[in-house]
């Protein structure tokens, strides 16, 4: 049984007039025990409310509409308040995208730390003392004893995302959720904070889900991806298999525009991808990256979006491009222009 | 909780070494506002020590005589001391004063974080109710209760916190609607914490200080409305010695002797003055940026 387990996953937004905004539209997705998922895509792609879904963490007017949650087989929608606030105090962490705006600015990160374990693990305060000071040298915080008794701004980005995965994981949960958490940080602490991510799972063997728009991010500590667009999981596999052998059009048109650097004489093209992403209001019975896609052909339309096995653990959600590689010619739209 | 007292060194001195140091980086007009206030505090506080007279003790002898060494701020048509009526008189306004300010604030702050936090049926309870308490005028409330109950410090001790809630809920509720949507409220929520303990334990020090900040003001008018309510003779009853009640009983001398009404007059704006330094001050924010 894998730890978590998302099944048509549908978050709406109650409009206030006409139908309600689906964001994301019927998610499938596994998180196994001590494995790192890769969560990739644009902005509105759905992957921030995919991630606070498990959390039950929806903003007010939108709500999960359907489908349902697992986690290690317990559902967690069916959850009684008090089971879901034990569940969030003791199976699952989460760490977000900024990490000034985390941290209640009023009150010293010590004291934020010890506060977490004196109410989710009933440690005493001076227990409590002693552990946010190991906490704080294990997520490699230089000072510690003097970094307690700072405030939130008086530390840096990348130190008070330190603090906040050392309240994260403080109660040893089994699924750390991370959304975007290095966007806000310059690229070297992203690495430190990502090496670090890496290592609490080692060490605790904790999983981890990566919500990230990022793919070096995602290609850094992943095993597995998830690549979404539109509401939907367009592209999952291995992250060897997604970042070497994508085969998922929107998989290569967002590979492909990724900047290198110039390898060995090879001037490669970026590529951005034309068009823009679909808005929520809009329904497409078909595909969702179909007007933008280079492969698309009429049946594109109509044909539902569900991912359909590629071999091995990689499944894809497009069924003509194994016809169009086959003919990469014939399918090229207006997607040219 | 029972092992508080044995870590406070760890916490509490390391807190508080530095406490000369955050004086001193307070704005200046918190620095001047707050030795005006302490220095009357302490005044008022010693008010039996400090006054040379006591507050009743009539002197037929010495009636009117203008200020002097004896008499620092001279007497007045009874031959009372007025500086020993402004000590005590100081004591009395500090002391109604500062409880109706701070009996106000923390039900307004709580009832506005809640009606901000829940949003619905609480926030439409609180916000409408005290809409209603901000649309009345403030003084003819208070009056209409001393109507009811009769002349004397009831009447403003109930009247003021009936009305005066409700702008700090307002503020307060105004606060919680952005806090509301602050990530690390979020946190309280992704933690696991209670309701309870997200809205008293990480919302509510957020919301103080505006509040805290408004206070000030609202101080200074308090102190106001109950000299003016004596000063009608709607309020503190004679002989007990009050601001407003001692500025009453010199108006018929005004032109003869100006002392018994404009010295204690001067010392309430005084008062006025150094309140109003320190909450300029900490609305410009100089009492620590970590409140955002």
């Amino acid at each position: 049984m894998s730890l978590l387990e998302i099944e048509g996953l549908r978050v709406e937004f109650e409009a206030a007039d006409g139908p309600p905004m689906v964001a994301v539209k019927g998610v499938d997705l596994t998180v196994e025990k001590g494995e790192v998922l890769g969560l990739v895509g644009e902005s509105g792609s759905g992957k921030s409310l995919t991630c606070r879904s498990v959390m039950g963490l929806i903003p007010s007017p939108g709500r999960i509409a359907a489908g349902s949650i697992r986690f290690d087989g317990a559902e967690v929608r069916e959850m009684k308040r008090a089971q879901l606030r034990d569940f969030r105090a003791h199976s699952v962490g989460m760490v977000s995208q900024n990490p000034f705006t985390s941290l209640n600015p009023v009150f010293r990160v010590g004291d934020q730390v010890v506060e977490t374990l004196r109410v989710n693990r009933g440690m005493s305060k001076s227990a409590a003392r002693a552990e946010a000071l190991s906490l704080f040298e294990r997520v490699g915080i230089a000072d510690p004893e003097r970094r307690l008794l700072s405030y939130p701004h008086e530390l840096s980005g990348g130190m008070c995302q330190r603090v906040m995965i050392a309240i994260a994981t403080a109660s040893h949960p089994r699924l750390l959720l991370a959304d975007e958490p290095t966007t806000a940080l310059d690229v070297t602490t992203q690495a430190q904070i990502l090496e670090l991510l890496a290592e609490m799972r080692r060490e605790q063997g904790m999983s981890l889900l990566l919500v990230s728009h990022d793919f070096g991010v995602i290609a850094q500590i992943c095993d597995r991806v998830a690549v979404m667009y539109g509401g939907h999981i367009v592209e999952t596999g291995p992250v060897e298999t997604i970042y070497h052998d994508p085969e998922h059009p929107y998989t290569q048109a967002l590979l492909s525009s990724i900047p290198e650097l110039e390898s060995a004489g090879a001037r490669q093209r970026r590529e951005p991808i034309g068009g823009h992403p679909p808005e929520l209001s809009e329904v497409l019975p078909g595909c969702v990256f179909e007007p933008r896609c280079r492969y698309a052909r009429p049946e594109c339309k109509s044909l539902p979006m569900t991912l359909v096995p590629v071999g091995g653990d990689h499944a894809s959600a497009c069924p003509v491009r194994p016809l169009a590689a086959a003919a990469p010619e014939s399918g090229k739209a207006g997607a040219e222009a | 909780m029972s092992s508080a007292v044995a870590d406070v060194p760890r916490g509490r001195r390391s807190r508080a070494l530095p406490s000369w140091r955050r004086v001193r980086r307070l704005p200046l007009s918190v620095r001047i506002g707050g030795a005006i206030v302490g220095v009357m505090a302490l005044a008022a506080l010693f008010a039996p020590i400090l006054a040379p007279y006591g507050p009743n003790q009539l002197d037929f002898g010495a009636v009117l005589s203008s200020p002097s060494p004896q008499h620092l701020m001279g007497t007045d048509d009874t031959g009372r001391d007025v500086f020993s009526r402004t000590l005590y008189a100081l004591r009395y306004d500090l002391v109604v004063v500062l409880f109706v300010t701070y009996v106000s604030l923390p039900i307004g702050v709580l009832t506005g974080a809640l009606a901000g936090y829940f949003g619905g049926v609480v926030d439409a309870v609180v916000s409408r109710l005290g809409d209603v308490m901000i649309a009345f005028p403030f003084i003819i409330l208070v009056i209409a209760i001393i109507a009811i109950v009769g002349p004397g410090i009831t009447g403003f001790l109930i009247g003021v916190p009936l009305a005066s809630w409700a702008i700090y809920a307002r503020i307060a509720r105004t606060e919680m609607l952005v806090l509301r949507e602050q990530p690390f409220m979020l946190a309280t929520t992704a933690l696991g914490y209670t309701k309870r303990r997200a809205i008293l334990r990480h919302a509510i020090p957020n919301l103080l200080r505006p509040c805290f900040v408004f206070s000030t003001v609202d101080l200074v008018g308090n102190t106001l409305l109950l000299a003016g309510l004596s000063y009608l003779g709607l309020g503190v009853q004679p002989p007990t010695p009050e601001l407003g009640a001692i500025i009453a009983s010199g108006q018929a001398y005004l032109l003869t002797a100006w002392w018994v009404s404009t010295l204690p007059g001067l010392v309430q704006v005084l008062f006025g003055v150094g309140v109003g330094l320190i909450g300029e001050g900490l609305s410009d924010g100089g009492l620590g940026r970590e409140t955002l």
